[in-house]
């Protein structure tokens, strides 16, 4: 029979190569559900896979995809070292969409240099805000930030759909929820003609950088380590867990927000009732599968953007629904979790009677 | 005496041959044990020596590789614990295995696979009365202290009637008046016949209880002995093999400079159950050791929290370093001016069981060590931190890389007490500094603290263990339930007045504040 | 007047029929965490037991049988949390997430061809004599099996906690998992038979929404409903008397957007949508600033993984 056997100390081999024995056998389930849809299997792999990936411009979408989830992850990591349990990134991610937003639409019209930092801070503050609540409700009252996190999500996007039919609405707009097209001096600048690659995705990679700075080598990446390992040793040590909260959620705050706007005033380009495809949850398990890293999660992120085109394109040409994305990015997440037993633990054969 | 049920020429309980082994380590060779119906037998020997092992093959947890056992002359094969409960053998073990938010019915009737009834409830009381052991069965066992919890264990033991009793360890736990209680208890079931089994390696305690003893070294069997013809010493030297040298004591002159100075402490914790600290008044100077002995559960966490900075005190004044109010200053303020502290638990508090001895060198040194450049970690700087540490207090590992997890408990601690030396403190406060530690690292430790004391730093031990707080501590004086009493020579000072001061009562002594 | 003892007894009976699957989702929730396991997953076992459910029930045409998928998907969805942090350790709070992660995508996917069908709902049943009582009778006594079943389920699990030897062995589990081991029980099995009936009873939860509440299947129609059952459990303190009076109370809250306008309320309907979202946030403040309550009633081992030590 199996068991399994403590490792003596945790397998650096198994740490890397867990996300890859994960992908692969998620890649092999997915064939399997393929195959249960009834779908050719063949070409669900080709449209899934390759196709989104086959031309520049599905490069760029692939960018446009993963600076959102490498921006918001790379955030949610520090917090996760730390035993602080962000759920609610997608909430705050609409709220610095609606405030970023609202600062777009204040200034309608206005061609000035200035509306686009502007709504960029807005949308940082209005993140930041709202992952505030659960920092201090936490902090002061003990309140456990996956639930608050997680209701202000359900709130944020009822706010959202409130504003979009009601003060946002575009007056011009025959009655449809959603907010006047940006002007210019609003809308995002692309980085690669022809394309929706906005500097999002610049942002995204120069984040994750600033990260592995802070994670390595400061005393604050220090402290959120040591805190999620051994909390009683970080109290002795003098990390005080009530200000890595406090940082870690404002932190992921201001990083959610500003993705939440880099949405609407790039690909967008106004504000609708639902302005992401749950980029807030997909970057947990961005988080998780880049192993809380910053390099594994721009891989991570690359990989997750690639589950969403791959949902779009086989929609199109094989006609699946675009749920199968969820489906894939959550069997992923099982794998990885059971793959990453094997980092702390050996399996090992035992012959049957034999007591130990 | 003692009413022998059988002839007194078969033993209760033979284990013949018994050999255990784990990877790496053999942790039985051959082992004979011999026990007698109505006689307390020891079983003697430092941490490591294989007495868990050994007894835990007697209670079917573990089978031994080689040899047998013989019960009341037949062989038999102990397969689990319920087949040893079945032949009458019971085990208080030295951790309890109790739950705290259920009763003391609910806790003894899970412990024994039978119904929580009115019959149970009343036997409970029967039994816990005429044993002096006294339990309600309805209290919920976190309000109960450590003493009255082992009475749980115990009372769980005798209600299955056993022939063979195993206390492992239980002293450790206990003021000397509960140890004392304990005592008669003991006695009186070897009176009616109850074949006991006491280990321990606490040397006095074993001359005063038990009529046999069995002496284990390394895994293996060194000697049989009569406590009562043998002296501490010579025992001391069967358990560990060689005349052993006690230090003598060393007769410090300590300064006139108050370095620690706790004035009328008081503090409540908001810990469920947590024990309130009482007008504490302490002063400790500059080159004297100040011992604090008490059982756990009296306040030692709340002090040390308090003490390392973990808690902040609300009321100004209460905690002085060097006269200068410290009290509201965080654990880092506080090492920055000169204030180490070493907590009871190794793994998890005092180290990151899975972070490198590197990094856990840093953890406490950082700012006090300036490990620190502009804002970053300097690896180098720590590593070479780390490793003068491994040399100097001769921590077995495998470099600075080291996950702490991997050293045994007694370089661990040789490491975490040489991490907070090194950082060259002016006021040195430990907890527990050798609980769990074999004897090799206990001494080494002990010299350690002495030379940091000849060197000027004042020095606060925090223990349970009276040995080693009888021997090396100038002062001492005794914490129970949130008190600290006055402080006295250590010269001088019996363990019966310490006892007597852990118990929360007074003694015709000198006080020396 | 006999217009508004009407309305009362409307309105009291959708306050009933929303805080059914409350009950539910948060009861079996609270066995699983009296063991020491914390499910996240909640949401998700309810979203695979609705579509099952559904699916089932429209297809085979007894409603029996749709609650019985709808259970038994539950039940399989909480075989693959146990299996992942109870025999492979992995992380409770990651796997809890994935399996709402998954189980939305997944009932998303397999409930594309239902969406648009309609189902009758499942038939009440009226309790001789009780349900003629004026106003009580129909109020209390004219409702569909679930919700009698919900409250008879809340009623044994609190007499099984408290007066059975299986029950104080659970809670024995939960407080310290080292303790049971050592005296010998089984702690890994306890903990997957109450995961077990966890997801049992998100399952029934789940199928509830679609079959009666709804009913009828709609993308992620839990709407937050299985977190809300996570804040449940914390503000009944573990205790099923307390959870039935919270699970009524939120019912009463999430329904009151819908007589919002009826008792002359007049304000944007996202607004009072959000209600329940908010009244957890409230709940869950007041009860965790207890910091000594949650401590005395949590069960001790919560969350954290069982490593036998040999």
């Amino acid at each position: 029979m199996i068991t399994l056997q403590p490792r003596a100390e945790p397998s650096k081999l198994m740490g890397f190569a867990a996300p890859l024995i994960a992908l692969v056998v998620t890649l092999l389930a997915g064939l399997v559900l393929f195959a249960l849809l009834g779908v050719p299997v063949g070409k669900a792999f080709y449209a899934f896979f390759i196709e989104p990936v086959s031309s520049v411009y599905g490069l760029s979408e692939l960018g446009v995809k993963a600076a959102p989830l490498i921006m918001i992850a790379v955030a949610l990591s520090i917090g996760y070292r730390a035993n602080v349990w962000n759920i609610g990134a997608e909430g705050q991610l609409i709220l610095g969409g609606i405030c970023g937003g609202a600062v777009a639409l204040y200034f309608y019209e206005v061609e000035a240099w200035y509306v686009l930092p502007l709504m960029i801070t807005a949308g940082m503050l209005g993140g930041m805000f709202w992952a505030a609540i659960p920092a201090f409700l936490r902090t002061r009252f003990n309140a456990n930030e996956i639930l608050v996190s997680l209701m202000l999500t359900y709130i944020a996007a009822l706010l959202l759909s409130m504003l979009v039919h009601g003060p946002l609405r575009d007056p011009d707009g025959y009655n449809f929820p959603e907010s006047r097209l940006f002007h210019a001096a609003a809308t995002l600048p692309v980085i690669l003609e022809g394309t929706r690659l906005h500097i999002g995705a610049l942002v995204a990679l120069l984040l994750a950088v600033g990260v592995w700075v802070l994670l390595s080598r400061t005393l604050l990446g220090f402290a959120l380590k040591v805190n999620g390992s051994a909390p009683r040793a970080g109290l002795y040590a003098g990390f005080t867990q009530n200000r890595l909260i406090w940082f870690s959620l404002l932190f992921c705050g201001a990083a959610a927000g500003c993705a939440g706007l880099f949405e609407v005033a790039g690909p967008i380009g106004q504000l609708l009732p639902n302005i992401s495809p749950g980029y807030g949850f997909t970057a947990i398990i961005v988080a998780f599968l880049g192993r809380l890293h910053p390099i594994g999660i721009i891989f991570a992120g690359l990989v997750m953007a690639l589950s969403y085109l791959g949902g779009e394109s086989a929609q199109i040409s094989l006609n699946l629904p675009v749920a199968v994305t969820g489906v894939f990015q959550g069997m992923l997440l099982f794998f990885l979790l059971a793959a990453d037993v094997l980092i702390n633990y050996r399996i090992v054969w035992r012959a049957k009677g034999a007591r130990v | 005496m003692s009413t022998q049920t059988e002839s007194p020429d078969t033993p209760l309980v033979a284990m013949r041959g018994i050999t255990k082994a784990y990877p790496g380590c053999l942790a039985n060779d051959a082992v004979d044990l011999t026990l007698h119906a109505g006689k307390i037998h020891a079983l003697l020997g430092e941490n490591g020596a294989g007495k868990s092992t050994l007894v835990k093959v007697l209670y079917g947890l573990l089978q031994a590789d080689e040899g047998h056992i013989e019960w009341q002359g037949e062989a038999v094969n102990i397969t689990s614990p319920a087949r040893a409960r079945e032949l009458g053998i019971a085990l208080v073990f030295q951790h309890f295995s109790l739950f705290d938010s259920l009763s003391v019915l609910e806790n003894i009737s899970l412990g024994m696979a039978v119904p929580a009834n009115r019959a149970l409830e009343e036997k409970i009381v029967e039994v816990s009365n005429r044993y002096g052991l006294p339990l309600d069965p309805n209290r919920q066992v976190y309000t109960l202290s450590v003493g009255e919890r082992q009475r749980i264990e115990i009372v769980r033991c005798l209600l299955q009637s056993p022939k063979l009793l195993i206390m492992d360890e239980p002293t450790s736990v206990l003021t000397p008046q509960e140890v004392n209680d304990l005592f008669v208890t003991l006695r009186r079931l070897s009176d009616e016949g109850v074949a006991i089994l006491y280990i321990s390696h606490k040397l006095n305690e074993i001359k005063s209880l038990c009529s046999e003893a069995t002496i284990l070294r390394g895994g293996k069997r060194v000697a049989t002995a009569i406590p009562e013809n043998e002296s501490t010493h010579s025992l001391a030297a069967l358990m560990m093999g060689s005349e052993v040298v006690v230090p003598a004591r060393e007769t410090r002159h300590a300064s006139d400079k108050v370095m620690l100075q706790l004035s009328q402490l008081s503090y409540a914790t908001t810990e469920q159950h947590g024990i309130p600290l009482k007008d504490v008044n302490l002063q400790v100077h500059a080159g004297e050791i100040v011992g604090i002995a008490g059982v756990a559960g009296n306040g030692q966490d709340e002090l040390m929290q308090v003490l390392a900075g973990e808690v902040r005190l609300k009321n100004p004044l209460q905690l002085l370093l060097e006269g200068v109010d410290a009290g509201s200053l965080s654990p880092s303020e506080r090492r920055m001016r000169g204030l180490c502290c070493v907590p009871e638990e190794r793994l998890g508090h005092a180290a990151v069981p899975s972070m490198s001895l590197a990094d856990n060198a840093f953890l406490t040194a950082h700012y006090r060590t300036g490990l620190l450049t502009g804002g970053l970690v300097s690896q180098g700087k720590t590593r070479r931190f780390t490793e003068q540490i491994i040399s100097k207090f001769n921590v077995q590992c495998n470099g600075p890389a080291s996950l702490a997890a991997s050293l045994s408990g007694g370089n661990l601690q040789k490491f975490i007490v040489g991490r907070e030396i090194e950082q060259q403190p002016s006021v040195f406060v430990v907890s527990q500094p050798t609980w769990g530690v074999d004897a090799g690292a206990a001494s080494a430790i002990h010299q350690s603290l002495q030379a940091m004391a000849n060197a000027g730093t004042a020095v606060l031990i925090v223990s349970q263990d009276i040995d080693e707080l009888m021997l090396i501590s100038d002062r001492i004086a005794a914490l129970c339930a949130g008190s600290l009493s006055e402080l006295y020579a250590t010269q001088g000072m019996s363990v019966q007045n310490l006892g007597l001061l852990m118990g929360g009562a007074a003694i015709q002594k000198e006080a020396i504040a | 007047m006999s217009m508004d003892s009407n309305m009362m007894v409307m309105i009291g009976l959708t306050v009933i029929s929303a805080a059914t699957p409350l009950v539910f989702a948060a009861i079996g929730e609270l066995v699983a965490e009296k063991s020491g396991v914390l499910n996240l997953g909640v949401e998700g076992m309810m979203l695979a037991g609705a579509v099952s459910g559904f699916a089932v029930a429209h297809v085979s045409g007894s409603a029996f049988l749709g609650v019985l998928a709808g259970v038994f998907a539950g039940i399989l969805m909480a075989l693959v949390f146990a299996f992942l942090t109870l025999s492979l350790r992995a992380s409770q709070v990651a796997t809890g997430l994935a399996l709402t992660i998954f189980g939305v995508g997944l009932s998303a996917l397999l409930g594309q061809p239902l969406i648009g069908i309609a189902y009758e709902g499942l038939p009440s049943y009226s309790i001789p004599l009780l349900a003629n009582l004026p106003i009580v009778g129909p109020l209390l006594f004219e409702h569909n099996l679930l919700v009698y079943g919900s409250i008879l389920l809340v009623l044994t699990v609190s007499l099984f906690l408290k007066y059975t030897r299986a029950g104080l062995v659970l809670r024995a589990v939960g407080d310290s998992p080292d303790s049971a081991h050592a005296l010998g029980y089984p702690v890994i099995r306890v903990r997957y038979l109450a995961t077990l009936f966890g997801g049992a009873c998100a399952g029934l939860a789940g199928c509830y929404l679609s079959m009666a509440y709804a009913p009828m299947w709609v993308e992620s129609m839990s709407a937050g409903r299985g977190w809300i059952a996570l804040a449940l459990v914390v503000f009944a303190t573990w205790q099923p008397g307390r959870l039935l009076f919270g699970a009524y109370l939120f019912g009463g809250i999430t329904i009151l957007q819908l007589h919002a306008q009826a008792i002359g309320i007049n304000v944007p309907s996202q607004l009072m949508s959000m209600l329940p979202y908010i009244a957890t946030i409230v709940v869950l403040v007041i009860i965790s600033r207890d910091r000594g309550r949650i401590r005395k009633n949590a069960p001790a081992s919560i969350g954290q993984a069982f490593h036998p030590t040999k």
